[in-house]
C-alpha cells in the first residue's frame, strides 16, 4: 500500500480560521467597547458641566451698567454630586474676568455666542474638562460676549475609564473563549460526517469492493459517488479477470484430457520401450499441466468465495481424513503413507469446508509431489490455546536455502525444486483461504529429518 | 426671595476673606515638649488652645516622642497661611469649611487614606483630603426666664411668630452674628438661606427687634446667660453647652424644622514636611474608637457615623464644591448686602 502523504488538517485549519476570526472580533469588540463607554463617561461629564455653566450664565445679568453675578448654589453643587473632582470656575466679559479663578484657561476654540465649546486642559496639575458656555450681555449700551467657564478634574473619569477598559477586556476574552468554544463544537461537527465517511471506508474488509451506502452531506456526494464507481469498476475489473482464468482454465484441460487419453491408447500400441518413454513423458506433462490448470481454477475460486465465505462448524480431523482418502491412490503410487493423528476432543473450527479442503489439499499435494517413494507423510493435528493447527510433515527435500516468504506468492516456487513441475500456486491457495479464515500458515523444516513441515493455524469457533 | 442689589463690575477674584499683604497673625502658640523627642507635629487650628490642649496631651501620651507645636489662628488668617504664604504646617485644623474646602479643590491638601478615615461617613469626608472630626449644631440659647409665660418655639416659623407677637420684651434683645465678621456666621446664615426662606423673614424681624449682633459666640452666649439677651440665633451647640453648669437661666434648643451641623475638619498642607506623621494624627482624630475619647476631653460631639438616621432634622454643611460658591466675592457680597437690607433697618 503506498503511503499517502499528510498535507495539513481540515479540522485545524478549520478551528484556527474560525479563533482568528473570533480574536479579531474580540479585538473589535474591546476597542469598541472602551470607546464607546468612554465616550457616553465624557458626554455625561461635558452634560453636567454644561449644565452648571447654563445657570450660571442664566444668574449673570447687567444693571446700571454693572455686571452682577449671583452664581447658584446648586450650579457648582451637582458637580460634586456624582463624583469627588476637583470645580473650578471664571466668568469673563470680553477679555476681562468678572469673577472666578482669573488663570482658568479659556478654550482657544472660536467662541461663539450660544454653542459651547468643550477643552482639555491642564490645569493646577490636573487635567481638567472645560466647558465655555458664551453670551451676548448688554451692559450700558454695549454688547459684551460674556463667557461662563466650569471646569472639572478627569480623576473620577480616569478611574471609571480604567473600570471600563477591565471590563472591556473581560468582555472580549470571555467573548473570545466562548467564540474558542463554539468553533470547537463547530469544526468537530462539521467534520463528523467525513469522518463517518472515513471510518466506513476503513472498516470495510480488503477484498470488500461494493458501493458504500452511507448517507453523506452534499459536498461529499461527489467524493463517495466517484469513490463507488471507481470500486464497482474495480469489482467488476477483478470478476473480468477471474472469469478469464476459469475458463483460460478449463479450456486448456479439455484438450490435455484427450492427449492424456490419446497418449495411452499409443502406449498399448508401441512395442519400442523407448517410444513408451516418450509417451510416459508425454503423460506425466499433460498430468502435471492439468494439475496446474486445476489450481489456477481453485485459486480463481478461492478469491471468490473468499468475499463471502459459507461458514459452518466443522471438526478439523475428519475434514483432514478426507483430505487423505482422496488423495491416497496418487500416495499410493509412489508407495508413500499417510498418517493422521489427533484426538478426538479437539474442538471445532468455523469456515468454509470447500476451502479448508482445498487448502488442505494443497498441503498434501505438495508433501506428495516432494517426498520420495516408499516415505511417510504425517498429519498432525494439535489444539494450542484457541487455535487447532494441523502439521503437515513430509521427509521430502526440504525448503531449500531461499526466501521462504516468497515460497507463498503467486507462482513463487523454491529455488531447488526446478527439476519437477508446479505452477507455484498452491500455497498462495492456502494463504489466501487462511487469510480469509482469520488463520495463519507457517513454513519450518521437519523437526526430526530431512523434510519440510507446513502449519495452518485456525481459531477456535 | 432672593435680593440681589449690586455688585462691582469686574474684579480679579482672590479669596474671600483676604485682603492685607502682610504675614499672617497667629494668636496663641504653645509647644507640647517631650522627653526623646523623635519629631515634631506642627498643628495651625482655629481652635481655642485651652480646649485642645488635653486632646493633644493625649495623642501624645500615645505617641511617646512627638513634640506638638500648636498655633491658633482665625480661620481667615489660617487660609492666608496657607493660600498665599505656604506656611509650612503639617496640619491645618478648622471650622471654616467653605475655606478648608477651598484649599482641598484648589490643590493645597494632600491625599490620605487609611483604616481609619474609611470609618467615616461619607457625609463627613471629601476626596480623601478633608476629614471632619466634630459635628457641631447650630442651636437657639435662650434665657428661660426671658421667655416666662411663652410657649417654647420648636421651629423657625413658631420663633418668628413669638418674636413678632411680642416686639416690646424683644426688642433689643435678640443676637446673632454679624456675618460680616464672623466666618461661622457667614456660613450658617448661607447655609439657613439654602435651606429655607425662612432666614430671610427671621433676619427682617430681627431687624425690626434692633438685634444685637456679635463676632464670636463666647461672648453672645454670655450675654444671653447674664439677661442683658433674651435669646442669640444660630450659637455653636458645643460652645453654648459648656456655659450650661454656670448659668441655670441658659437654655439651648435644637430647631427641628432644620438643625444646621457644622463640622470641624482637618486637612495636610501640602507644605506638610511629615505626612506620615500628619495621616497618624488624623487617623487619630477620626478614629471610630477615639470618637469617646474626643468628647471627654474637649466636649465637642464627635462624628456619629449614625446620626441622620436619629436625627431627621440633622443637617451637616455638605463638603464638595457648593461651598465654593458662598466664597465667591461676588455671591459674598450679594448676600451680605440682602442681609444687611434685612438686619439693619433704618
Amino acid at each position: 500500500m503506498t503511503a499517502v502523504r499528510t498535507r495539513g488538517s481540515l479540522r485545524r485549519r478549520l478551528l484556527l480560521q474560525l479563533l482568528l476570526v473570533a480574536a479579531i472580533l474580540s479585538v473589535a469588540l474591546y476597542f469598541t467597547v472602551r470607546a464607546l463607554a468612554q465616550q457616553a463617561a465624557e458626554t455625561t461629564q461635558d452634560n453636567i458641566l454644561i449644565a452648571s455653566a447654563t445657570a450660571i450664565s442664566e444668574a449673570v445679568r447687567a444693571e446700571r451698567g454693572q455686571i452682577l453675578v449671583d452664581v447658584p448654589y446648586s450650579a457648582l453643587s451637582m458637580l460634586g454630586s456624582i463624583a469627588e473632582e476637583r470645580v473650578f470656575y471664571r466668568i469673563t466679559a470680553d477679555d476681562l474676568t468678572v469673577t472666578g479663578y482669573d488663570d482658568l484657561p479659556v478654550p482657544s476654540a472660536t467662541i461663539d455666542a450660544g454653542n459651547p465649546v468643550f477643552a482639555t486642559a491642564i490645569y493646577r496639575g490636573d487635567e481638567v474638562r472645560i466647558a465655555a458656555l458664551p453670551r451676548r450681555l448688554t451692559v450700558a449700551d454695549e454688547t459684551v460676549i460674556l463667557t461662563v467657564l466650569v471646569a472639572q478634574t478627569r480623576l473620577g473619569l480616569a478611574a471609571v475609564s480604567l473600570q471600563i477598559s477591565i471590563a472591556a477586556a473581560a468582555a472580549g476574552i470571555g467573548f473570545f473563549v466562548l467564540s474558542g468554544a463554539l468553533s470547537w463544537f463547530a469544526t468537530n461537527n462539521a467534520m463528523r460526517p467525513l469522518n463517518r465517511l472515513a471510518q466506513s471506508v476503513a472498516r470495510r474488509g480488503p477484498q470488500d469492493l461494493s458501493p458504500v451506502e452511507t448517507s453523506a452531506p452534499t459536498e461529499l456526494v461527489p467524493l463517495l459517488q466517484s469513490l463507488n464507481t471507481f470500486m464497482g469498476r474495480l469489482s467488476a475489473s477483478l470478476a473480468r479477470t477471474e472469469d478469464f482464468i476459469a475458463e483460460a482454465a478449463h479450456h486448456v484441460r479439455t484438450p490435455l484430457a484427450t492427449v492424456r487419453t490419446q497418449s495411452e491408447i499409443a502406449m498399448r500400441s508401441v512395442r519400442k520401450p523407448e517410444n513408451k518413454q516418450i509417451l510416459r513423458e508425454v503423460i506425466r506433462a499433460a498430468d502435471e499441466s492439468s494439475r496446474s490448470a486445476g489450481q489456477l481454477l481453485d485459486h480463481a475460486m478461492v478469491a471468490l468465495r473468499s468475499d463471502n465465505l459459507e461458514k459452518e462448524r466443522l471438526h478439523v480431523r475428519e475434514l483432514a481424513q478426507d483430505v487423505i482418502r482422496s488423495i491416497s491412490p496418487t500416495a499410493d503410487l509412489k508407495d508413500i503413507r499417510i498418517t493422521c493423528s489427533g484426538s478426538d476432543t479437539i474442538g471445532s473450527v468455523e469456515g468454509d469446508p470447500i476451502l479448508l479442503q482445498n487448502a488442505l489439499r494443497n498441503l498434501l499435494d505438495n508433501a506428495v509431489k516432494y517426498s520420495p517413494e516408499d516415505s511417510i507423510i504425517k498429519v498432525e493435528i494439535l489444539q494450542s490455546g484457541s487455535t487447532v493447527r494441523v502439521d503437515v510433515i513430509d521427509e521430502g527435500r526440504g525448503l531449500g536455502d531461499g526466501d521462504r516468504q516468497h515460497l507463498t506468492e503467486r507462482f513463487g516456487r523454491g529455488n531447488n525444486v526446478r527439476d519437477i513441475i508446479g505452477s507455484g500456486l498452491g500455497l498462495t491457495i492456502v494463504e489466501e483461504v487462511m487469510r480469509a479464515h482469520g488463520g495463519t500458515l507457517k513454513l519450518s523444516d521437519n523437526p526430526e529429518k530431512r523434510g519440510t513441515c507446513a502449519s495452518i493455524s485456525l481459531p477456535l469457533a | 426671595m432672593r435680593v440681589h442689589i449690586l455688585t462691582v463690575g469686574l474684579i480679579a477674584w482672590c479669596c474671600a476673606l483676604i485682603t492685607t499683604a502682610s504675614a499672617f497673625v497667629a494668636e496663641e502658640e504653645r509647644l507640647f515638649e517631650v522627653e526623646n523627642r523623635t519629631a515634631t507635629l506642627n498643628i495651625l487650628s482655629t481652635g481655642d488652645l485651652n480646649i485642645f490642649a488635653p486632646l493633644i496631651e493625649a495623642y501624645q501620651a500615645r505617641n511617646p516622642g512627638i513634640e506638638v507645636r500648636y498655633v491658633t489662628a482665625s480661620s481667615s488668617e489660617l487660609m492666608k497661611a496657607l493660600f498665599e504664604e505656604n506656611a509650612e504646617f503639617d496640619i491645618a485644623m478648622s471650622s471654616a469649611m467653605d475655606l478648608q474646602t477651598k484649599l482641598v479643590n484648589d490643590g493645597f491638601a494632600l491625599r490620605h487614606v487609611s483604616a481609619e478615615t474609611s470609618t467615616l461617613p461619607d457625609w463627613a469626608k471629601w476626596r480623601d483630603r478633608l476629614f471632619a472630626f466634630t459635628q457641631e449644631p447650630a442651636v437657639l440659647a435662650f434665657s428661660k426666664s426671658s421667655f416666662q409665660g411663652l410657649p417654647t418655639p420648636t421651629n423657625r416659623d413658631e420663633l418668628i411668630a413669638l418674636l413678632r407677637e411680642n416686639p416690646d420684651r424683644f426688642n433689643g434683645k435678640v443676637g446673632t452674628y454679624d456675618i460680616r465678621e464672623s466666618g461661622a456666621g457667614y456660613l450658617f446664615a448661607t447655609q439657613d438661606s439654602r435651606q429655607s426662606e425662612s432666614l430671610w423673614r427671621m433676619a427682617e424681624v430681627m431687624g425690626r427687634l434692633n438685634a444685637q449682633l456679635y463676632c464670636c459666640s463666647s461672648q453672645m452666649i454670655q450675654d444671653v446667660a447674664d439677661g442683658r439677651l433674651a435669646l442669640a440665633y444660630n450659637v455653636l451647640g458645643s460652645y453654648a453647652a459648656a456655659h450650661l453648669p454656670d448659668n441655670p437661666d441658659l437654655d439651648v434648643l435644637q430647631f427641628n424644622d432644620f438643625t444646621t451641623v457644622m463640622l470641624r475638619t482637618v486637612l495636610i498642607p501640602k507644605t506638610t514636611q511629615d505626612v506620615d506623621l500628619s495621616g497618624q494624627f488624623i487617623d487619630f482624630l477620626v478614629s471610630g474608637s477615639n470618637r469617646q475619647l474626643i468628647e471627654e476631653l474637649t466636649g465637642l460631639p464627635a462624628i456619629d457615623p449614625g446620626v441622620l438616621q436619629r436625627e431627621a432634622a440633622f443637617r451637616p454643611i455638605r463638603l464638595g464644591p457648593g461651598l465654593l460658591v458662598y466664597l465667591d466675592q461676588l455671591k459674598r457680597r450679594t448676600f451680605i448686602r440682602a442681609w444687611l437690607n434685612a438686619m439693619v433697618q433704618p
